[in-house]
């Protein structure tokens, strides 16, 4: 299950900036600024999926859990699935 | 905007005599060249088209001395949208001749008005001052009424049938002086008067209400009427002079009432006359003004075109035998074609008969870099220039930095609600464009913002998305997908009970246990953890590996584009002594380090969780080469590590020492290649007589012969900057970078804590009321200090990274910018002067 959640997320993710960073780049018209856009797509798809990138993987196999007050964990018992 | 500047050459214009004027014209409108100054000798008083700019010079003169009128007048200048094209040399005589005829009016008129102004003013005083003194010399009859009659001084009343003669009597004629003076003299004067003439005269003086103007000084002060009664001819030169002494305006004194009656009459009338002749006088330099002001604007771009054109002309050097001009232009290799169709247009508006040509002419000298940019690119390239103007045909980081410096600058700042507010900001600048570049305001940091405004654009919408993923929105987390953390399931699994709950403050979720942890957020940091004591342990960790992972790969994309540079120039042994040292150290280090980073995060979980080596330790270690003792993350580490370490130690000296010794080797004549190239270049020089470099061909040839000299210099430099940039500044950078990233979380919810709680926590209907102010300074103190401060550091440590992690790797920056020709970059005098 959590698998499966992981690997959904994944591939979409991976979908979406690999379309916009290695797709649309080929639909730019041609015209005096494409250079330009083609880099600013590819670019964006790249920091943009590294950055989704690290903070999935950083939260894979979490080493410690969180601490919280016994407030907290009462109101989440009752009111998180 | 590309990859590199734009290759250049320099060009030779033939202008005809006929139409070089209007040649210059074009190109002025076009803004295609630069030209260069072929006259550097001779001084400015020399030059050719001297009178015509004199000439130029007294028309802005008159006009500067025409809009400080208009000016004065609020009277708005009408600006047009198109500008008008700079006038032929024969219309610049009729400009001149109006804006001469319009000064002489002009003049003229405010003479006049000056006149009838101080002749008012004189009136105006002289009436003042009778009306005043009527009061004096009824009051002193009042008075004088009381006490005791002196034979001396009978009343003027009782006198009014005899005139003075009464006082004649005495054989001691009774003398009157009366005027104005101004207010802060007047105790002075009175002294002055008492101790000059003993006594025998009095002196009467009372305020007048009115302010009026002293025309000298243009000031508003206060006036006094003084009435002096003297006795004896002699007394009265004295207080003549005392009164011309303090600068009275002196008017005569009516001998009695009815005289005083008439005058005031006739004061009256002349009073209304003059008044209407000014209200005439004013109407009439208004209008005059007026029509002066529809052509104003026009008349002051004509000048100003007019004058550039002729500092251009005075740069060409002027060819005897073909009678024509010639002038050297650096010029865009793929603007020649423009640049052609400019002088024809040139030369058919200059009716010549022989047109205009262009002769492109090979050049040694390096061209100006020039990079083409719309409204969209220019706040980038201004950024990327503020570190230094490319080298010629350099690659160019600009394209780069429309992505990155937003993208680094929002991995520090990383605020959903703040990166939609700066957003917000952002588009509205960008929306209403227009009207603010008419606008033009003064406000200098407001300029600088709106210069920015697509900077600012791109960083708010990088900061949306670093902020959904730092689960970040005004201090508070969203929870969208559903946390992965369930605190249900420590209770199923009788982990918790409710006994554990009273007894103890603070319970942490243990992943070990199943179904507490279900999965990855999968869109950013888990919600939970906002909720968690224990929150900067996880989120420290996590920024700090993320800015070492990002940093080290910005570094190593800068080290990669010095590859293109290397390939341009030719310097191909630049690759691999500069180059591959430099991406071999960087990787060997730095790269595996973050391959550790991912390594832990992929194959230590929860389970084995004590085991979990630290990598700060087993980084120190890999350089000390000690650690037997600890427990290797995969099978080989040590190896691996020694391996890689060695390497990069290899690398240092061949990066340091590498190319001197390469080009010492190369200039001492090496073996092979050189000498035959040394030969070829002999010959070169040999039959070029006047050329100073050695040939103007490509840069290969160039390189191998002026490399020794100008690059040598330049290697111990880089020696001591390579060690600099790799311990100190990596690791500074970083660290600084860290700490921004972690810093702004905490102030914003420390802010968060400190002003919206208060407003929240109060459960009365009086409550609500009281949120309206807390919003209030929630929201300003948001703008304040999170918005502008931490924006604006933030700002300079992206833009600190920029230049000095990135750029350095590949981009000197030593080069001159492009500046053309064109009309619309000169700015006006009267636009600094706010006159227009």
């Amino acid at each position: 299950m959590a698998e499966l959640g992981f690997v959904i997320a994944m591939s979409v993710m991976t979908l979406f900036w690999g379309i916009i960073g290695g797709v649309v780049p080929w639909f730019i018209p041609k015209g005096p600024n494409r250079g330009v856009i083609v880099t600013m797509l590819v670019l964006t798809a790249v920091c943009c999926y590294l950055f989704w990138l690290i903070a999935i993987l950083a939260q894979l196999n979490p080493l410690f859990g969180p601490s919280l007050s016994t407030d907290t964990i009462w109101y989440l018992n009752y009111h998180w699935p | 905007m590309v990859f590199r500047s734009e290759e250049m050459c320099l060009a030779q214009l033939f202008l005809q005599s006929g139409s070089e004027y209007d040649c210059i014209s074009e190109l002025g409108e076009l803004g295609l060249v630069e030209f260069r100054d072929l006259n550097p000798s001779v001084s400015s008083f020399q030059r050719r088209f001297v009178s015509e700019i004199k000439r130029c010079d007294e028309m802005e003169r008159i006009l500067g001395y025409l809009l400080r009128e208009i000016q004065k007048a609020n009277i708005a200048v009408p600006e047009e949208d198109e500008s008008p094209v700079a006038p032929p040399p024969r219309q610049v005589l009729e400009i001149m001749e109006q804006l001469q005829r319009l000064e002489m009016e002009l003049s003229e008129v405010a003479r006049n008005k000056e006149k009838l102004q101080r002749n008012l003013l004189e009136l105006t005083e002289y009436t003042h001052m009778l009306k005043i003194t009527r009061t004096f010399i009824h009051s002193r009859s009042r008075v004088s009424a009381l006490g005791p009659q002196y034979e001396e001084f009978p009343t003027m009343e009782t006198d009014s049938v005899t005139g003075c003669t009464g006082m004649q009597r005495l054989g001691a004629k009774l003398g009157f002086v009366s005027g104005l003076i101004q207010r802060v003299k007047v105790e002075a004067f009175e002294r002055m008067l008492w101790r000059v003439c003993k006594g025998y005269t009095i002196l009467s003086y009372a305020e007048v209400e009115e302010n009026l103007a002293d025309l000298d000084t243009g000031e508003i002060s206060k006036s006094v009427v003084f009435l002096i009664s003297f006795w004896g001819d002699q007394i009265g030169q004295k207080v003549q002079k005392i009164c011309d002494c303090y600068h009275c305006h002196l008017y005569p004194h009516p001998e009695n009432d009815e005289e005083r009656a008439d005058v005031l009459d006739s004061l009256r009338t002349r009073i209304q006359d003059l008044n209407n002749v000014l209200h005439r006088t004013e109407d009439y330099l208004r209008q005059v003004l007026q029509k002066a002001s529809e052509s104003a604007y026009t008349w002051v771009v004509k000048v100003k075109k007019m004058k550039a054109i002729y500092h251009i002309l005075n740069l060409c050097s002027f060819d005897v035998t073909n009678k024509c001009l010639i002038a050297e232009v650096w010029c865009p290799v793929s603007d020649l074609a423009n640049l052609r169709g400019a002088l024809e247009e040139g030369a058919r508006k200059g009716d010549s008969t022989v047109p205009s040509f262009v002769n492109r002419i090979p050049s040694s000298d390096t061209p100006p870099t020039m990079l083409r940019t719309n409204k969209f690119t220019s706040g980038f390239q201004s950024i990327v220039e503020a570190y230094g103007v490319g080298d010629y045909r350099e690659v160019s980081p600009a394209p780069y930095t429309i992505i990155t410096f937003p993208f680094l600058f929002a991995v520090m700042f990383g605020d959903l609600g703040h990166g939609m507010v700066m957003s917000l900001f952002a588009l509205w600048m960008v929306l209403t464009e227009k009207k603010q570049k008419k606008k033009q305001s003064s406000n200098e940091i407001w300029a600088m913002l709106f210069n920015g405004r697509y900077i600012i654009l791109m960083m708010g919408l990088f900061s949306i998305y670093t902020g959904l993923i730092y689960n970040d929105c005004f201090s508070k987390s969203l929870n969208i997908f559903g946390s992965g953390w369930s605190v249900k399931a420590m209770f199923t699994n009788q982990q918790w009970t409710n006994k554990t709950l009273q007894t103890n403050a603070l319970l942490t979720l243990d992943p070990n246990v199943s179904g507490v942890f279900i999965g990855p957020y999968p869109f950013g940091i888990d919600p939970i953890w906002n909720m968690a004591v224990n929150r900067l342990s996880f989120l420290n960790s996590y920024k700090m590996k993320m800015s070492v992972v990002i940093g080290v790969i910005h570094m190593s994309f800068g080290v990669v584009l010095s590859v293109f540079n290397h390939l341009h120039f030719r310097q191909k042994f630049n690759v691999y002594l500069l180059f591959l040292p430099e991406l071999l150290f960087l990787l060997c280090l730095f790269g595996y380090l973050v391959f550790m980073i991912l390594y832990k995060w992929l194959a230590f979980g929860a389970r084995d969780s004590s085991q979990a080596p630290s990598i700060l330790i087993h980084f120190i270690n890999m350089f000390v080469m000690q650690g037997k003792d600890l427990t290797p993350l995969y099978p080989g580490q040590t190896g691996l590590q020694i391996f890689l370490v060695v390497i990069a130690m290899l690398s240092v000296p061949v990066l340091l020492l590498g190319k001197p010794l390469y080009l010492y080797w190369l200039y001492r004549g090496g073996k092979g290649l050189s000498r035959r190239r040394g030969y070829e270049r002999v010959r070169r020089v040999s039959e070029d007589d006047n050329s100073t470099a050695p040939s103007y061909e490509d840069d290969e040839e160039e390189g191998l012969d002026k490399i020794p000299s100008r690059e040598s210099r330049k290697v111990p430099l880089s020696f001591l900057y390579l060690g600099y940039d790799i311990y100190f500044v990596c690791l500074c950078g970083l660290c600084i970078f860290l700490a921004f990233v972690v810093l702004f979380s905490e102030l914003s919810e420390v802010l968060w804590g400190m002003v919206m709680r208060l407003g929240l926590r109060i459960t009365t209907r009086v409550g609500v009321v009281f949120l309206v102010p807390v919003f209030g300074l929630f929201a300003m103190l948001t703008v304040s200090i999170l918005l502008v401060m931490e924006g604006l550091s933030a700002f300079l440590h992206a833009l600190r990274l920029h230049w000095v992690e990135f750029q350095n790797k590949f981009y000197h920056g030593t080069g001159v910018k492009f500046v053309p020709f064109d009309f619309s970059l000169l700015p006006s005098v009267f636009e600094q002067d706010g006159l227009l």
